[in-house]
């Protein structure tokens, strides 16, 4: 395969794989994508967890990241069920994380003296993973391609030191650079005619399937089960990984706290969760990250003394 | 007299922060000064995205000497508190202190302690930083590695660099001395982000802010607001339109950018067909931009053009970012035809339930169970509420009950609609459309929307019987269900603008000249509520619209004493009546009759208060005896008074308070010729207390109007 077909202004994946050097570059571990269903990046232990405690910590990935509500049966030309978002955290947030930020655009083609860059206030909130964090949106002409995040608490826990997470919209983002109005037009290889494969070849019968289950077949009785099920697990793997002042089985537990997450957002979508109820699912997730949270600081990447 | 220029370089800082950041840093940093004795000639501070700053003109070099007499203990007190003294004082020993004497503690040590004014240059090394560290931000943070320590230095977001220069415009200005957690300090700034990013050595405001200039930064927030409004007026006058103006939006787009260029975009006339607000609250909320008219249309039409304000002079003189923009614009515009196209729809899932699309919507709001107040319960309860509230209402206010009720029963369900859900600013607005195509009434209609009204004390007040209805309804729930469950408004805090409320109804009734016993509506009111009827609740809301029709007439210039004397009296919870009152009292008091006989009035009232105070038992409410041996003024001034009692009396029932005033007046001759020849405290005791009685019926007819004693001067 030529390089021109890598050129992120032509393919998707050119696109993933210009940031993933870039980043790489900038001394962070390029890890895959988390192998469960969730919401964002944020999500991932890599971001979550180890954001807590005091060692330095460095990483990007892409995350597939799934929003049952947004789906439109693939009738959307800018609205996804599952997309993908590259995700960077960086252990303590350097004093330059704007401008190697802005350098990551210009690696991609985005030509700061054409576009418009700017960062507009977006506080950003997870209340089921109890975290916040001040930064901004990133607009390139008006669009916002990522966000921009100094994490001041996550899972409860005052960050120490604090983290600057950064999130792209990969499609969006490709689509800029690509020029194309419609998602599933973006070209994915970066090849022509008969080679080349497109957004929707990929992913358009995905979301359209999805979107059926989704809103309209997903068994709502299972759903609420799982999620009685998976809190109910990742309460008891925290306390059997209980070991006073180390914790053995934080990770396992905190995969039943991300499965706890997606059942919720999928209940969500199929509309059975009443505006009261809504409140109470987000707090016994936010109870299950915090317990996850307050773990990790008894392990060896927690930094426990 | 040397300036300080002093700048905080920074990322990013939110815009709607900005404006109070600046006021605040000028506020806190001069007030320093002046508490250790530096004033200034002027001062002014700036913000633009990326730094404050803060120019102090003619400061003194030095802080003035400072004189104080310490006084210390009497001499021969015990040797620890003369050490203690001299300790306190600075003094070595008793002979650097000299001995005075008062006439109650006899002789005693005082020490005159003097201090040398510092250098203002040191002041404000130990000020600068200080106010930095407390700065009030709405919201701040901690970053890098030092915010592995609890004590790192918080701001709004990441600060980078800080210029402090203080000296005469003649001499090279000095560096304030001072470091912050790593943060240097100095005379450097930077330019553009983009544009001009390098370093620039800066010496005083002056050069500070024409250096600034050319490097692509305006740092007065007025003058990028200027510039802005001017060339979007100018493009799209160059384009035969008309831009819509909107401050809040220009403020906050003023606080996006340091270098403002104003650009113009578009998207497909066929996005026309949304509605005009929605369109609008669509490019300004997602986009930040202006929409514009089209010149001379007479219904608003909007144009299919936008402005956007960039930060930059791009390469391109703005193409592509006036085509990006217009891209997002399309999308947004998309997601909103959308909803706009689902709203009028109707729900499947609600199709057996109701047959209307608004209807529906109704449905899904109380099938969802969506809360209103946790105590309050739900919206679908409230929405039952104030149905049955709004057909009470209309037969007082003239309305159509069966509209009223139907107004009533859509006036919330746009709440559930796709468009109300994006832009909830449209609400109201929305139901008012989507209740028109679903044939409604236009009465109806117009209700959805005009219930939320007025919102403030300059918002439109509606005037259709049927929006009355809805409107006092929906007020009088919020404020009965609130006072039912002590949700107050207290101090500067009032989460449910309840204010708000309670003076709509008052502009309601008033500027419609509606007539309404408020007690009784808000006990109807309560007894809709989970709670139920609840006097003490009902007693105090009560007390809070008298407390806000007091602010509303002193805003519009009236008495606030005359308002008292109104409310003084038992039972007023006629608004108009009340209004109406205050203004014949106040044209009564205006007249010479009225004058003297609020001053006969407080004469009697006077005499009266000190003969309760002596005697706590006395009580000269008891009918006035007539004496024949009474003197000419006191009888004149008995028949007088009952008179002018039944006379008041018979007027106020009438609700003619002018004639009431009339009927008082009568009194004022009688009264005065009374005092002049009529001694009220006579040797006779039975005397004495048949005029005491006779006063106390005096004071009790002047009250059937108003309560005199509450009116001053």
């Amino acid at each position: 395969m030529s390089n021109a077909a890598l050129d992120p202004a032509r393919s998707f994946q050119g696109l993933i794989l210009t940031l993933q050097k870039f980043w790489a570059e900038q001394g962070c571990v390029i890890l895959q994508p988390y192998d469960m269903e969730v919401g964002a990046g944020t999500f991932h232990p890599a971001t979550t967890l180890r954001s807590l405690g005091s060692k330095p910590w460095k990483a990007a990935y892409v995350q597939p990241s799934r929003r049952p509500k947004d789906g439109r049966y693939g009738e959307n030309p800018n609205r996804l069920q599952h997309y993908y978002q590259f995700q960077v955290i960086l252990k303590p947030s350097p004093p330059d994380l704007q401008d190697l930020y802005l350098r990551s655009l210009e690696a991609i083609g985005v030509d700061a003296r054409l576009h418009d860059i700017r960062f507009v206030e977006d506080d950003w909130e997870s209340p089921t993973l109890g975290a916040w964090g001040l930064g901004w949106e990133c607009w390139c002409d008006g669009m916002e391609v990522s966000q921009f995040t100094y994490f001041q608490q996550v899972a409860g826990i005052e960050c120490s030191p604090v983290s600057g997470e950064l999130t792209y919209g990969l499609e969006r983002l490709a689509m800029y650079v690509q020029g194309v109005e419609n998602v599933y037009d973006l070209n994915f290889n970066g090849l022509e005619g008969t080679d080349k494969v497109t957004y929707g070849d990929v992913f358009l019968q995905a979301e359209q399937e999805y979107s059926r289950h989704n809103f309209e077949h997903a068994d709502t009785t299972l759903l609420f089960q799982q999620f009685k099920d998976a809190e109910a697990e990742c309460k008891a793997l925290l306390e059997k990984g209980d070991a006073g002042e180390r914790h053995l089985m934080v990770l396992p537990a905190y995969d039943q706290c991300i499965k706890a997450s997606h059942r919720f957002n999928l209940l969500d979508a199929r509309g059975v969760i009443s505006v009261t109820e809504r409140q109470s699912y987000i707090l016994r997730v936010r109870e299950l990250a915090k317990a996850c949270g307050a773990a990790w600081l008894k392990t060896e990447a927690g930094a426990a003394g | 007299m040397p300036d300080l220029l002093f700048e905080v370089f920074s990322e990013e800082i939110p815009a709607r922060m900005q404006a109070q950041a600046a006021e605040d840093l000028r506020k806190l940093v001069t007030q320093a000064l002046v508490d250790r004795g530096l004033t200034y000639e002027g001062a002014a501070s700036f913000a633009t995205p990326r730094r404050l700053a803060l120019h102090i003109a003619g400061l003194p070099a030095q802080q003035p000497d400072v004189r104080e007499e310490k006084k210390g203990p009497r001499v021969g007190a015990p040797d620890a508190a003369v050490q203690g003294f001299l300790k306190s004082a600075g003094l070595t020993s008793l002979d650097q202190a000299t001995i005075e004497s008062d006439p109650k503690k006899g002789e005693f040590y005082v020490a005159i302690v003097e201090k040398k004014g510092g250098a203002t240059i040191d002041v404000l090394a130990e000020v600068l930083p200080a106010v930095l560290k407390n700065f009030p931000w709405p919201k701040s943070m901690r970053w890098g590695a030092a915010s592995a320590k609890p004590e790192a230095l918080r701001w709004v977001r990441p600060l980078h660099s800080i210029v402090a220069t203080f000296g005469p415009e003649t001499e090279e200005p000095e560096i304030v001395p001072f470091t912050l957690d790593g943060v240097s300090v100095g005379d450097i700034t930077y330019g553009h982000r983009f544009l001009a990013p390098g370093p620039i050595k800066v010496r005083r405001f002056d050069d500070y802010v024409s250096a600034l200039e050319k490097a692509k930064v305006v740092l007065d927030p007025a003058r990028r607001k200027e510039i802005i409004l001017a060339d979007a007026k100018d493009l799209s006058f160059a384009q035969g339109m008309e831009l819509v103006e909107d401050e809040g939006l220009l403020n906050e787009v003023a606080g996006l950018v340091e270098w403002p260029v104003v650009l113009m975009g578009e998207f497909d006339e066929a996005f026309l067909d949304i509605p005009a607000e929605v369109i609008r609250a669509t490019i300004r909320a997602n986009q930040k931009c202006f929409v514009l008219k089209k010149r001379d249309a007479k219904d608003g039409a909007l144009a299919n053009k936008f402005l956007l304000v960039s930060n930059i002079v791009a390469t391109d003189n703005g193409k592509a970012i006036a085509a990006g923009n217009g891209r997002v614009v399309r999308a947004r515009l998309s997601d909103a035809l959308y909803f706009w196209e689902t709203d009028r729809k109707p729900l499947p899932d609600y199709a057996d339930k109701a047959a209307k699309p608004l209807d529906q919507r109704l449905e899904k709001l109380k099938a969802m169970n969506v809360v209103f107040h946790e105590k309050l319960g739900t919206q679908g309860a409230r929405v039952e509420r104030i149905v049955a509230l709004a057909q009470h209402l209309a037969k007082l206010v003239g309305a159509d009950a069966a509209k009223a009720a139907r107004a009533a029963t859509l006036a919330k369900a746009d709440l559930m609609t796709e468009v109300v859900g994006e832009f909830p600013e449209t609400q109201g607005l929305m139901g008012r459309r989507y209740a028109l195509l679903q044939g409604e009434d236009a009465s109806v209609a117009a209700a959805i929307e005009e219930h939320y009204k007025p919102q403030g004390p300059s918002d439109y007040v509606p005037s259709d019987p049927v929006s009355l209805s809805v409107a006092l309804a929906d007020k009088l729930d919020t404020l009965a269900g609130f006072w039912a469950i002590d949700e107050k408004p207290t101090g500067s805090k009032d989460p449910y603008a309840l204010r708000r409320a309670a003076l709509g109804v008052i502009r309601i009734v008033l500027e419609n000249n509606l007539r309404l016993r408020l007690d009784a509506v808000v006990a109807g009111a309560q007894g809709a509520l989970p709670g139920g009827a609840n006097a003490d609740a009902r007693v105090d809301l009560l007390a809070f619209f008298a407390d806000r029709l007091k602010v509303y007439l002193r805003d519009k210039g009236a008495r606030h004493d005359l308002i008292d004397a109104v409310f003084a009296l038992d039972g007023q919870d006629d608004l108009l009546m009340i209004v109406k009152r205050v203004e014949a009292l106040a044209a009564f008091l205006d007249s010479e009759d009225g004058k003297n006989l609020l001053a006969g009035y407080k004469r009697a009232a006077n005499i009266l208060k000190a003969e309760e105070k002596k005697d706590k038992d006395a009580d000269y409410t008891a009918v006035y005896q007539g004496r024949a041996d009474a003197p000419d003024a006191e009888k004149a001034l008995a028949g007088a008074v009952a008179s002018a009692t039944s006379a008041a009396a018979a007027c106020v029932a009438k609700e003619d308070f002018a004639g009431a005033m009339k009927a008082l007046a009568a009194l004022r001759a009688p009264v005065d010729k009374f005092f002049e020849d009529v001694t009220v405290n006579d040797a006779d005791a039975g005397k004495r207390l048949n005029r005491l009685r006779l006063l106390s019926a005096l004071r009790g007819a002047v009250h059937t109007v108003a309560d005199f004693s509450k009116i001053g001067g």
